[in-house]
């Protein structure tokens, strides 16, 4: 790249702000980042803000609201490369849970007048509403991962993000499984890496906030756990009922009152 | 010659033996309690070891017992094998700056320590050699893994109990120490006595036997430890008929039988970060945002993780049955081809550490049984 710095903008949906806080957790490698990248849009940094067109742009967040689908096309057109951080963005986040249910009862049980809000009956992920470029999971995501996301745009090059099981940083980093030595129903077999397998390490079950990995074959190990394990149906139903839930497969294991579907590949 | 002395050891002799070799320079890596598991980690004394423990195994299933005697030994392997130390789950293969307009290599700056791995079992030794072959018996050396290999001081033991996942018996590996250890070690309780029988298998081994200056082992001493290793081996929890069953997996590619261990295989690669002899690892790159610094990585990858078979194109094994019948076909059939031995021996982790007990045993018997279907009723079994 030549001349300017590429131009960075952080956007927000409906989402806690924990991922792009995560870019200002960067404390050690923050002045390396604003040394290479144009901080252009970032509100929560700065109160000063440019204009677009942006080179990469880091999308928090899900879609809830009818201005928040129009503001989406909006970024894409103004963004080169769109990458989106977090369980929110990638697959709708914890306030997905709405989508099992009905939104207008909800309105009606919080506000005082439901007719002054305007929201969707569904909240869904940015790559249902405009291509995406890259994805990062996690609730939140992990700052290493985004580093090395952005490393990998200003080189031009691929991330270096696992795709694979939590279970493979639990075995690499040693810790003993908490599923056969404890008999804890964790998600990590069926989990996205990234975290470092943080949870296992503190003897707690994984709570999949990294969302299913290729191939989970979710409905086994709720059949496992419901069986040799002795975990009740409730239980894995709201194992896989929080931050990933709209994702496949954990979607269909966490649809309440329903059984869960026969083992097998999702 | 090799001494063929058997001495006799009691358990403050164990602990001289370890300090002996600290002494040496060793660090000394040994089985040990932690989270629920017996696990290898640093050990100073016979006090870290797991006294009074035994461990449950079943598939998907690891638990530990308290023993009704003072057994040092008195357990099977746990989730974690040696190669944990021979062959680092991640490890920096070089690392490079940019100095002026070259390209600077940085040597790893780590010493080569030398482990002494005590309490090696007979199934683990296997492993051990299996890996050698692997990563020094062809053209192409790792010289990092061969120079932690040759510094390693083994002081192996013999089972003189068999676990609920355990099937050396059958691999021919074990439960008896026959080769690759400095000394082989034999636990025996009875009475008031808790005694060690000791032997050499290395030139070193026999050395530092000498150095700790025990005496001869008693008349019965040795009829004892045999009659133990003879108990583990017609204990074993597990057996596997290997009779043909290279030949059998070659043409079972086709077999249903994937399709079914698919339905509950969850593709994590808990089998293969368990096995002692999988080494698949996977290079990565780090770099820092200047691009000054560039770190070349190797860790340990798996057959059942995504993009491992990622080629031009896309990934030759993208569904679970595909990567299980991968892993199996490998470690229990062309394994033979390519490195002159089965790739399994016998442990049993992968069966205990599956976290929905898939068992290696039952999944070879399962594709038997169906070969021998297919076989009677040739007709019926003819694919279209």
């Amino acid at each position: 790249m030549s001349g300017a710095r590429p131009r960075l903008a952080v956007w927000k949906f409906a989402s806690c702000d924990g991922c792009q806080l995560s870019l200002l957790d960067c404390e050690d490698e923050l002045l390396a980042v604003a040394g290479k990248l144009d901080i252009a849009n970032f509100p929560e940094a700065s109160s000063a803000v440019s204009e677009g067109p942006y080179d990469l742009s880091l999308v928090e967040g899900s879609i809830t609201t009818p201005h928040d689908a129009e503001r989406i096309q909006a970024v894409r057109r103004q963004s080169r490369v769109l990458v989106t951080i977090g369980a929110c963005a990638t697959a709708g986040g914890i306030q997905a849970l709405r989508n099992f249910a009905d939104v207008d009862d909800f309105l009606r049980a919080v506000y005082a007048t439901p007719a002054y809000i305007s929201t969707l009956a569904t909240s869904t992920a940015i790559g249902d509403h405009v291509a995406v470029d890259y994805e990062l999971r996690g609730c939140p995501i992990n700052k290493a991962q985004l580093l090395d996301v952005i490393g990998a745009f200003l080189a031009g090059r691929r991330p270096r993000v696992s795709s694979a099981s939590v279970c493979t940083e639990c075995k690499r980093r040693g810790t003993v499984c908490v599923m056969v030595a404890h008999g804890a129903a964790c998600l990590g077999p069926v989990t996205h890496a990234g975290c470092g397998a943080l949870c296992p390490a503190y003897d707690r079950p994984c709570y999949g906030c990294f969302g299913p990995k290729e191939l989970a074959n979710a409905a086994a190990l709720a059949a496992h756990a419901e069986g040799a394990l002795g975990a009740d149906r409730a239980t894995m139903t709201r194992a896989f009922h929080t931050f990933n839930a709209w994702a496949e497969p954990f979607r269909s294991l966490s649809r309440h009152g329903e059984p869960p579907p026969e083992p097998g590949h999702d | 010659m090799l001494d063929p002395s058997a001495y006799e050891l009691g358990v403050t002799d164990l602990d001289r033996l370890l300090a002996l070799l600290a002494d040496d320079g060793y660090n000394c890596l040994g089985p040990t309690v932690r989270d629920g598991a017996i696990v290898y980690a640093a050990i100073a004394s016979t006090a870290d070891l797991p006294r009074g423990w035994t461990d449950e195994q079943a598939p998907g299933h690891y638990r530990l017992r308290r023993r009704g005697d003072d057994a040092l030994f008195g357990y099977n392997v746990g989730p974690q094998a040696w190669k944990q130390f021979l062959f680092p789950p991640r490890e920096r293969v070089w690392q490079m700056s940019i100095d002026g307009q070259a390209f600077v290599p940085a040597p790893d700056v780590d010493a080569a320590t030398r482990h002494a791995f005590i309490g090696v079992r007979a199934c683990e030794l296997a492993a051990i050699g299996v890996q050698d072959r692997v990563f020094g018996g062809r053209p192409f050396h790792d010289d990092a893994y061969l120079a932690r290999r040759a510094g390693a001081f083994v002081v192996a033991v013999n089972c003189v109990e068999a676990g609920g996942t355990c099937f050396c018996a059958d691999m021919g590996t074990g439960p008896a120490v026959e080769a690759g250890h400095d000394i082989a070690l034999t636990e025996v309780l009875g009475g008031d006595a808790h005694r060690f029988l000791a032997l050499a298998g290395s030139e070193r081994g026999a050395a530092l036997l000498e150095r700790l200056g025990c005496g001869p082992a008693a008349a019965d001493l040795a009829s004892r430890a045999a009659a133990g290793i003879e108990h583990a081996r017609t204990s074993m929890g597990r057996r596997l008929d290997t009779a043909g069953l290279p030949a059998l997996l070659a043409r079972s590619l086709d077999s249903p039988h994937w399709e079914t261990v698919a339905e509950r295989c969850l593709a994590c690669a808990n089998c293969t970060a368990v096995c002692p002899t999988c080494f698949c690892s996977s290079v990565e790159d780090t770099a820092d945002l200047d691009g000054g610094l560039a770190t070349r990585w190797r860790q340990w990858d798996s057959c059942f993780n995504p993009g491992f078979s990622y080629l031009h194109g896309g990934e030759v094994r993208r569904s679970t049955a595909a990567r299980y019948r991968q892993w199996l076909t490998h470690k229990l059939g062309t394994w033979h081809d390519q490195f002159g031995s089965s790739g399994c021996v016998g442990c049993g982790r992968c069966i205990s550490w599956c976290p929905v007990g898939i068992d290696i045993t039952a999944e070879a018997t399962g594709l038997r049984e169906r070969d021998a279907h297919k076989a009677e009723r040739p007709a019926a079994a003819a694919r279209t």
